[in-house]
């Protein structure tokens, strides 16, 4: 494959792992630790917001961010065409 | 049948599986014996992984830890979790398009320096040694409480199963007893908690039981937040940690889960690029099943506890808490005399001191499930222990017969005399592993903090940079392992072996424990590594490509080819 096309894929890898791991970081440092005692005021059922980010919703949203980012890859594999056979 | 019969019957059965398999799945190559062959199914490796990760602390002392931390046990469950989404997304797939062996391979080629390569040999070999003393503690103690034998014929008994698959089997054998030990661990935690969270609130979901209603019908967490403010301890849900503590701690967590040798290793052993990213996700799930039922546990537990003992007369007391303190694990005192437990905060007149493992262990009793039950989670913590210990002898012996032996001393060797020495070097690692666990260190539980710190300041920022910065190169990736070493090292050494005493938040550097500090030596080693880079000669023209080509997944399957 080219140099430029080569370029162009990391480039867009490294768009997808930023998006990816700043929802990473808001769910886990930002819901589940810095804004926690802020988000403690809401309430879903028995939990408090930021208590319930920081033992339960931070890892879903873990397990879903990674599925997400192996679709993405998928695609963009395709797309560039350095996919595997 | 009684619990002892069950717990026969039940870790007999469980063993049986486990050698069985190993036989069947026996390495004939150093291929099989270090990466399975490279042919491991990605859900398969997702199974392997989640069991190789969870070890006897996660089954048996988190949930206890949590329900003693409350919120702040959170550092635990995001830490131990969220290091997955680095693997998957930063490293996993870049290391199994790289598609060596071991991680000191990455780090010794990437960096083209025998130096690095030792560098990393050392850690590896710390960072797994001080995880094995643990997990053999853990088989002896699952032994004695639930068989009856002394723990050193315990520890004896798990060394000669260990030995079996993992010298006989390597990564091949290890990776297919790792998807049964899963499955056993994962289905011995589940179901006490399925039945707690249908006895307490009605929900057979523990996840949900967490927030729903006991039969008073107060939320289950607002009646364990007034126990807690009642007995003088802080919010159940707010914790007392310092914010700073608890952002730093479960960064070095992470960074360190996402460095740890043992499970970076098991990511060479799938197919393809996509795979590995599959794989890391499918880990995840797994793991996440456990992580997100322990707060539940935890927090079901706490209550159960205080409500059956606090205020209770000692005559009165549910007959768990005698089984349990005549093993030591609960220890009481009528400090007072007026013949109730006073379970409080307060040290001075705290009357009931359990040990945090009996959350888990005593959970089925104290609930009133079936003996079998109880006898599950004696399979559960057992294969927990086992397989992270054999994972770890695999990082043990592939970094001496691969990373040593082959690459750093004699090249020439052949391939049947380093499967030989691969093989000798696992048994070697499982004696050794076995003498800790009869002779622990009494520093055990401090070291742990040691080897994430170490991951997370020395593999961590040298593998990340080595794929995302081209021009890191030899100098800078050496000085910042070194500086992060150091410092991390230093600093716990300070505080956990050299001046006990001081250690309190006062003393600390910004108030970061010796546990969180970890995050610190990760910044300290990559601001070493990037200046330094740039200030010495750009890494060699084949250095160069070689990044360009991992971070192409095309072609994985030749650069598999040794």
């Amino acid at each position: 494959m080219s140099k430029t096309n080569a370029q162009a894929y990391w480039k867009e890898n490294l768009r997808y792992l930023l998006i990816l791991l700043l929802i990473w970081f808001a769910v886990s440092y930002g819901a589940g630790i810095l804004f926690a005692d802020a988000l403690n005021s809401v309430r879903i059922g028995g939990f408090k917001l930021g208590f319930w980010f920081a033992q339960q919703g931070s890892i879903y949203v873990f397990v879903v961010l990674i599925f997400v980012y192996v679709w993405l890859m998928n695609k963009l594999d395709e797309k560039y065409d350095v996919h595997e056979q | 049948m009684s619990v002892q019969t069950w717990t026969f019957i039940l870790v007999g059965l469980s063993f049986a599986i486990y050698i069985g398999i190993a036989i069947w799945s026996r390495a004939g190559s150093t291929k099989e014996f270090y990466v399975a062959g490279g042919g491991v199914h990605p859900v398969a490796n997702g199974m392997a992984t989640a069991a190789d990760w969870m070890s006897a602390a996660s089954f048996i002392s988190m949930a206890g830890l949590i329900s003693f931390m409350g919120y702040d046990g959170a550092v635990y469950l995001m830490g131990w979790t969220g290091g997955y989404v680095l693997l998957a997304l930063l490293l996993a797939p870049y290391l199994r398009k790289f598609g060596k062996f071991t991680v000191p391979d990455f780090i010794g080629e990437r960096y083209y320096s025998q130096t690095a390569r030792i560098v990393a040999v050392i850690c590896a070999l710390f960072v797994s040694f001080t995880y094995i003393a643990g997990q053999m503690r853990g088989v002896g103690i699952v032994f004695s409480r639930f068989l009856e034998v002394p723990i050193n014929l315990g520890v004896l008994i798990g060394m000669a199963i260990v030995f079996v698959y993992a010298v006989l089997g390597g990564m091949k054998g290890i990776t297919y007893t790792q998807v049964a030990q899963y499955c056993v661990l994962i289905f011995a935690f589940l179901v006490p908690a399925i039945f707690i969270s249908l006895q307490m609130t009605g929900n057979p979901i523990p996840q949900l039981g967490f927030g729903s209603t006991l039969s008073d019908g107060t939320y289950l967490l607002d009646k364990l937040d007034g126990l807690n403010q009642e007995l003088g301890f802080s919010l159940y849900t707010e914790g007392s940690k310092p914010m700073i503590d608890v952002f730093c701690i479960t960064a070095a967590l992470m960074a360190g889960t996402a460095g740890l040798p043992h499970v970076i290793v098991r990511f060479f052993t799938v197919p393809r690029v996509k795979d590995a990213r599959s794989s890391a996700g499918w880990a995840l799930l797994f793991i996440a099943l456990l992580y997100t039922t322990a707060p539940a546990v935890a927090a079901f537990a706490r209550t159960n506890m205080i409500q059956s003992v606090a205020g209770v007369n000692y005559d009165k007391l549910p007959p768990w808490v005698k089984n349990w303190s005549d093993t030591g694990l609960i220890k009481m005192e009528d400090k007072n005399g007026d013949g109730a437990v006073q379970y409080v905060a307060d040290k001075e007149a705290n009357e009931f001191t359990p040990d945090r493992d009996i959350m888990v262990l005593a959970n089925p009793e104290i609930a009133n499930l079936p003996n079998w039950v109880i006898a599950l989670v004696a399979a559960g913590g057992l294969a927990a222990a086992l397989s992270t210990a054999a994972g770890l002898l695999l990082v043990i012996s592939s970094a001496i017969s691969h990373d040593l032996l082959k690459n750093a001393i004699n090249p020439n060797i052949s391939e049947r005399g380093e499967l030989l020495a691969a093989r000798i070097a696992a048994g070697v690692a499982v004696v050794l592993a076995g003498l800790l666990g009869i002779y622990p260190p009494g520093f055990v539980a401090q070291v742990v903090a040691f080897a994430f710190g170490l991951a997370a300041s020395s593999f961590f920022p040298a593998i990340i940079l080595g794929v995302f910065d081209k021009r890191t190169n030899m100098q800078g990736a050496i000085s910042g392992m070194i500086a992060g070493i150091v410092f991390t090292g230093g600093y716990i050494i300070y505080f956990k072996f050299i001046n006990p005493a001081a250690s309190v938040p006062a003393n600390w550097l910004f108030g970061i424990s010796p546990e969180g500090i970890g995050t610190i030596g990760m910044v300290i080693n990559m601001l070493f590594t990037v200046v330094i880079s740039r200030m010495t000669p750009e890494p060699p023209e084949r250095i160069q490509h070689l990044v360009e080509d991992i971070r192409i997944p095309r072609g994985a399957g030749n650069a598999q080819a040794h």
